[in-house]
């Protein structure tokens, strides 16, 4: 099993997850975080003194998936997602030790 | 059977004239939530609820303070009669009192008018010039010194400059100033801002505000929804300020002067807006929007002072003239490291100053001396007993929280209360 972590600018979450449900994804975690990458920040005015804001609005999506899944979801994510300019995030692959459902103590690929 | 319908017409008078003061009153009341909201935008999040505790104390000390003794001191000519109010109640003879007064001024002259309608409406604008200083002090003053600072503002510093200006005695006893502020460009709202001037001298900037090589940054205020909501009410709340400084409103020439106040009052809070709008844009290259607020209330600070004699176009200029100067006041006051988070030096102090120096302009009966040794006097004696008040309250309990407390918020640390909880157990 592995647990994707994939980072993307905020527009492209619907088309992401629309494009991960078409791939036989089940179930996603979305959290709204901030950072910088080569994108870097941009300045902002207040009062007519110029501040920067080093970090950036994006999206994280986390979505834990049976190895054999792997590409397609790469694939699905990195379709959507990319608009061809800097800031358009990352993906993060890691193994996934065990899931459990909660509710029932299903454990494994069937939990997924 | 004549002299019976003109008391009736009388009595319709007096009571629309008292109507109208109560109205008015309510209006300036509401600017209290214009303060309020404008002061809880332009501060950061952490320091949303003690802002607010602030200005809703504050209102209620400066009706407590006023009513105790501060009306009194104000307008009670040395009688002391009237503290606590003691002689508000017209008696047994109200009628017979108010019809007499009537005859005698005919329906041009002085309004005749209920003493209970007189103190909501001053009683208000004390309420105003308190709030000024809220706003310029926030984010790193000690709340119960700064209510303990609004009891003497309100109870003394206050109703004195008032009782030499619309009060009508003579400066300590002293000499008389020939001077017209219509509703309180000097009176009440560079009064306000020279009391936060004299406060924000003795408790420095906010930490971080200004680098150690003279930059100076900027701290972006939370909320720009409650900031603008907060000018718009202060906007309405202006034309009962000014449209209610007529006094009167139950003849022909006084109506029509109340309409021409409303005018020009609307015309100045536009053309400051304007002017502030368009000179940020050339100066940043970008609309500025807390800008586009300082100016629209500097257009209103302007005209407060002269509402009636200016035509619509020159309350326009003078308003424009004003969203001028006030950014560059604003830009100027950073620069000498005085840190003020919503301007109300800038918008209330210089703007003040400006606007009782342009009455001569359109109004034969004032003159430019004595607009100026009127604004120096009341500059010179609101802004040195305030720096006085706060010394020794900076001496007595101290005026600024601590380092560690203002970088968690006033919020938690004033009033232990976050403006927008989260992640709490209260819900089980």
């Amino acid at each position: 099993m592995k647990m994707v972590t994939a980072i993307i600018k905020p527009f492209k979450l619907d088309d992401v997850r629309e494009a991960l449900s078409e791939v036989g994804v089940n179930g996603v975690t979305v959290t709204e975080v901030k950072g910088f990458g080569r994108q870097k920040g941009h300045t902002e005015l207040y009062r007519g003194a110029e501040y920067t804001v080093d970090f950036l609005p994006k999206v994280k999506i986390e979505a834990a998936i049976s190895a054999d899944m792997l590409d397609r979801t790469i694939e699905a994510i990195r379709e959507v997602a990319n608009s061809g300019k800097v800031g358009d995030g990352k993906i993060f692959i890691s193994n996934l030790e065990e899931v459990i459902r909660i509710r029932t103590g299903e454990s494994g690929r069937e939990a997924i | 059977m004549e002299n019976q319908t003109i008391n009736q017409i009388f009595e319709l008078q007096y009571a629309m004239d008292t109507f109208y003061f109560l109205v008015s009153g309510a209006l300036v009341m509401w600017m209290a939530a214009g303060f309020s909201m404008l002061e809880a935008g332009l501060v950061r999040s952490k320091n949303t609820t003690e802002i607010l505790t602030k200005n809703v104390a504050l209102f209620a000390i400066s009706c407590i303070m006023f009513l105790v003794m501060g009306y009194e001191l104000m307008y009670g000519g040395g009688g002391g009669t009237n503290f606590f109010l003691n002689s508000i109640d017209g008696g047994d003879d109200l009628v017979a009192d108010a019809l007499k007064s009537s005859a005698e001024n005919g329906f041009g002259g002085d309004s005749v008018y209920s003493g209970a309608s007189d103190f909501f409406f001053q009683v208000v604008f004390v309420a105003t010039a308190m709030s000024i200083v809220s706003g310029a002090v926030a984010e790193r003053m000690k709340l119960w010194a700064f209510l303990a600072f609004a009891v003497v503002m309100t109870g003394v510093i206050y109703p004195l400059e008032g009782s030499w200006t619309w009060g009508g005695q003579p400066v300590f006893g002293l000499f008389s100033l020939e001077f017209s502020d219509f509703a309180g460009s000097g009176i009440v709202h560079m009064a306000g801002a020279a009391a936060a001037l004299a406060g924000v001298l003795l408790l420095g900037a906010r930490k971080g505000k200004y680098g150690k090589n003279g930059e100076i940054r900027a701290i972006p205020g939370a909320n720009m929804p409650l900031a603008t909501l907060g000018t718009f009410i202060l906007w309405m709340g202006w034309f009962g300020f000014n449209g209610g400084s007529v006094l009167k409103l139950g003849d022909i020439s006084s109506a029509h002067t109340v309409a021409m106040v409303f005018l020009n009052t609307n015309a100045a809070a536009a053309g400051g807006a304007v002017g502030a709008l368009i000179l940020a844009r050339i100066l940043f290259g970008k609309a500025d929007l807390t800008m586009l607020l300082n100016g629209a209330l500097a257009g209103l600070v302007a005209i407060t002072a002269g509402p009636d004699t200016p035509s619509p176009v020159e309350a326009t200029l003078f308003g424009m003239i004003a969203g001028v100067i006030v950014v560059f006041s604003i830009l100027s006051l950073d620069k000498m490291r005085i840190d003020d988070p919503v301007g109300a030096i800038s918008v209330h102090g210089v703007v003040g100053f400006f606007g009782l120096m342009i009455v001569p302009l359109t109004n034969d009966g004032a003159t430019f001396m004595g607009q100026l040794i009127g604004a120096g006097v009341i500059f010179g004696w609101v802004f040195g007993a305030s720096l006085i008040t706060w010394a020794v309250i900076k001496m007595l309990m101290g005026i600024r929280i601590s380092e560690e407390e203002e970088a968690a918020g006033a919020d938690i640390t004033e009033c232990g209360l976050e403006a927008y909880p989260e992640f709490t157990n209260t819900g089980k």
